[in-house]
């Protein structure tokens, strides 16, 4: 196939491109608003300042970061081997199963920094399990990972539902949620990082957890660009035929990278378990899973891109909370429309703005005119 | 005769329940046949709804509703055809992003315009489809057996459960039959051979793409101007991906399709009914295990374990011309 596109220099690639992408999907976010009726810059006051306005907001706000930087993670680390895992959303929610057992077991014998390591691993356990299936059956019998994801889904739905019912319900209790958590079961929050900068965390549940993402973030970029696991997964996701011929074992890393995907996805459930409800609840992963999707298309698959991207999300979800308070007839599903229009433009419609883009930029820098006629555009 | 009845009353249910996952996944049937897969079956269904709940309440016209919501579902469709086919973007990505978006956008819209809570206003009768009584329906009520299978079952429809069924054998019949259904379906196993003979293989996939927002459409309108008066909040409920779901099940054929959806239909209809219902020998089903069961089944069968399915060669691959 042939190469459609000159080389950018890598500003405008990994910066330019995808703010150009971004601000068309709140262009027409914006134009919803004013379909609706109501003002988009006053909407974007309120996002803003309902996001960063105060310790408290900016707590919540990274609460949900946190969430969005495993999410997004597990979505691009499949990313790298060429598999689209969108079954975040399953892997996520069972993953909620191994830390509800590992805090149902020892919230009352263990303090909580003995206990979270265990519920991290319960976590990534689950999650990884969750998710081999579908890689197992993409590497050994050739069903698309997509359609596998989606069914996986579901059936995750379906069997939490039963196990809240049947098997964590406590006796007695009508409402679909384990017991809460004693102290052990509960991660500290992290207001002594916000009292550095003078905020306080208020009643946000910003907490360890968001450490730990942090940790994984610099541990998937050691991974995929460090490593040699990471170096044939690329090589798989470029191109599968050159895998083979170099002797990579196709299956193998298939299922290893989405074990790995998954296991990332499970480690999104400490967040709202341990570190805000103190117990696990019916759907608690509340579409997380599919916003990791944008988050991994708008982050380019980076770890350096993925938590501004998950920021970016953290922000419109806790912004967008403040948005519907204080204008009613912009809900919070208002989300869901920036979370599809920025998948489809930084998406879908990744290359549409790019000829224009190429010919500014190469028409404003010679230096990287040179550039792209040596490499042969 | 109280088993009978019994099989009527589920045999009739699982009509209905199936309607709207045939006409989805005969949508999915061109497009995927043509090369182009499209994972956004529960938006666009989801978007012609809210349009059919929309504007027959508006205008008190179940046509008027019919044509929005066929309207809407094709405008998606274009959407996800220039992605995927123009610009060559990733299907599967588009296909998430207007899930998304419609998912949103019909809460914020309807509530911004009835504040009903993401409801449309419920519709009267004229704005919704009646139900067709076949001739002599009510003449052979009595009859022992074929009575009750002509009266309860095969009559008592929504014009568009008739036309979801008579959709199956035309859309063979498209797809078979005609030189346009040859061409869709080698541009969805060869776009090279086709675009060699000098026919477009762009124009082609645009044709495909707008057949299955015809169709979304029509199942749109069937789930907020037939089964229900009106569109509520995220109406389709995963339709969508059970109409997926059937799809490959049906290894992409418009008969198997027929008969994955009343499969999966049965399995709701069933699920509904006996819910908690202890059976003999295996003792009461998890209500959970049934909704699941159509996932299952389709996870089992992509894996082979149950035939092949094997999907169109082209499927999900953008056709560039070699320059």
């Amino acid at each position: 196939m042939s190469v459609p596109y000159a080389k950018l220099p890598a500003w405008a690639e990994y910066g330019l491109i995808p703010l150009v992408n971004l601000a068309v999907a709140f262009l027409i976010s914006g134009l919803v608003v004013l379909i609706v009726g109501e003002s988009p810059l006053e909407a974007a006051y309120h996002m803003i300042n309902g996001a960063f306005g105060r310790g408290e907001y900016i707590g919540f706000t990274l609460y949900y970061t946190t969430t969005f930087i495993f999410t997004g993670l597990a979505v691009a680390v499949a990313f790298h081997c060429g598999l689209f895992n969108i079954g975040g959303e399953g892997q996520a929610y069972i993953g909620g199963i191994g830390v509800a057992l590992a805090c149902l077991s020892f919230d009352r014998v263990l303090p909580w920094y003995l206990l979270f390591p265990i519920a991290i691993l319960g976590a990534a356990l689950f999650g990884a399990l969750w998710a081999m299936i579908p890689g197992w059956l993409q590497a050994k019998r050739g069903s698309h990972i997509v359609i596998t994801t989606i069914m996986f889904n579901f059936i995750a739905a379906s069997l939490m539902n039963y196990l809240l019912n049947r098997v964590f319900k406590p006796l007695g209790s009508m409402s679909l949620e384990t017991r809460t958590f004693e102290a052990g079961g509960q991660l500290p929050k992290l207001d002594w990082l916000m009292s550095i900068f003078g905020l306080s965390v208020g009643s946000a549940p910003f907490n360890i957890s968001f450490l730990l993402a942090l940790v994984a973030a610099f541990g998937v970029w050691v991974l995929i660009w460090r490593t040699r696991l990471g170096y044939e997964m690329r090589t798989m996701g470029h191109s599968p035929a050159a895998a083979r011929y170099a002797g990579i074992k196709e299956a193998r890393i298939i299922v290893i990278a989405m074990m790995i995907s998954g296991g990332l996805a499970g480690m999104m459930a400490l967040n709202p378990i341990m570190g805000e409800q103190f117990r696990m609840q019916l759907d608690f992963v509340q579409g997380a899973g599919f916003v990791g999707i944008a988050v991994a298309l708008m982050g380019r698959s980076h770890p350096a891109g993925i938590i501004p991207a998950a920021l970016l999300f953290g922000m419109l979800y806790q912004g967008g909370a403040e948005i519907s308070f204080e204008m009613p007839s912009i809900s919070r599903d208002m989300i869901v429309i920036i979370q599809g229009l920025v998948i489809l433009f930084a998406g879908a419609l990744e290359h549409m703005f790019r000829p224009t883009i190429t010919r500014v930029v190469l028409a404003l820098s010679p230096k990287t005119r040179d550039v792209a006629a040596t490499k042969g555009a | 005769m109280e088993f009978f009845q019994t099989f009527i009353e589920l045999a009739q249910s699982t009509v209905r329940v199936s309607t709207p996952l045939i006409l989805a996944a005969l949508a999915g049937l061109f497009t995927e046949r043509a090369g182009v897969f499209d994972i956004g079956l529960e938006g666009k269904m989801l978007g012609a709804a809210f349009a059919a709940g929309t504007v027959a309440y508006l205008t008190q016209s179940v046509t008027m509703g019919l044509l929005a919501a066929v309207l809407v579902s094709v405008l998606l469709s274009l959407v996800h055809g220039y992605a995927s086919i123009t610009q060559r973007g990733s299907q599967i990505v588009s296909g998430v992003a207007i899930n998304f978006v419609v998912a949103g956008s019909t809460v914020i819209l309807g509530e911004a315009w009835f504040r009903q809570g993401g409801r449309t206003p419920a519709l009267t009768e004229d704005g919704r489809f009646g139900r067709i009584t076949l001739p002599f329906a009510d003449a052979v009520r009595e009859v022992p057996i074929l009575g009750p299978l002509y009266s309860g079952l095969l009559s008592g429809h929504s014009p568009l459960t008739y036309l979801a069924f008579l959709m199956v054998p035309a859309s063979w019949w498209i797809l078979y039959r005609t030189r346009f259904g040859l061409r869709l379906r080698a541009v969805g196993e060869n776009p090279g051979a086709v675009d060699t003979a000098g026919i477009s293989v762009i124009w082609l996939r645009y044709r495909a793409v707008i057949c299955c927002g015809i169709l979304c459409g029509i199942a749109g309108a069937y789930l907020s101007l037939s089964a229900n008066a009106g569109f509520t909040k995220g109406m389709t409920a995963g339709k969508g991906y059970i109409a997926l779901a059937a799809l490959i099940f049906a290894k992409w054929r418009p008969k198997n399709i027929l008969f994955a959806c009343l499969l999966f239909g049965f399995l709701d209809a069933f699920a509904i009914r006996y819910q908690g219902y202890a059976f003999p020998l295996i003792g009461k089903v998890p209500v959970q295990f049934m909704q699941a069961l159509p996932y299952i089944l389709t996870v089992i069968l992509l894996a082979g374990f149950i035939g092949k399915a094997i999907p169109p060669k082209a499927g999900g691959v953008p056709y560039v011309k070699e320059r």
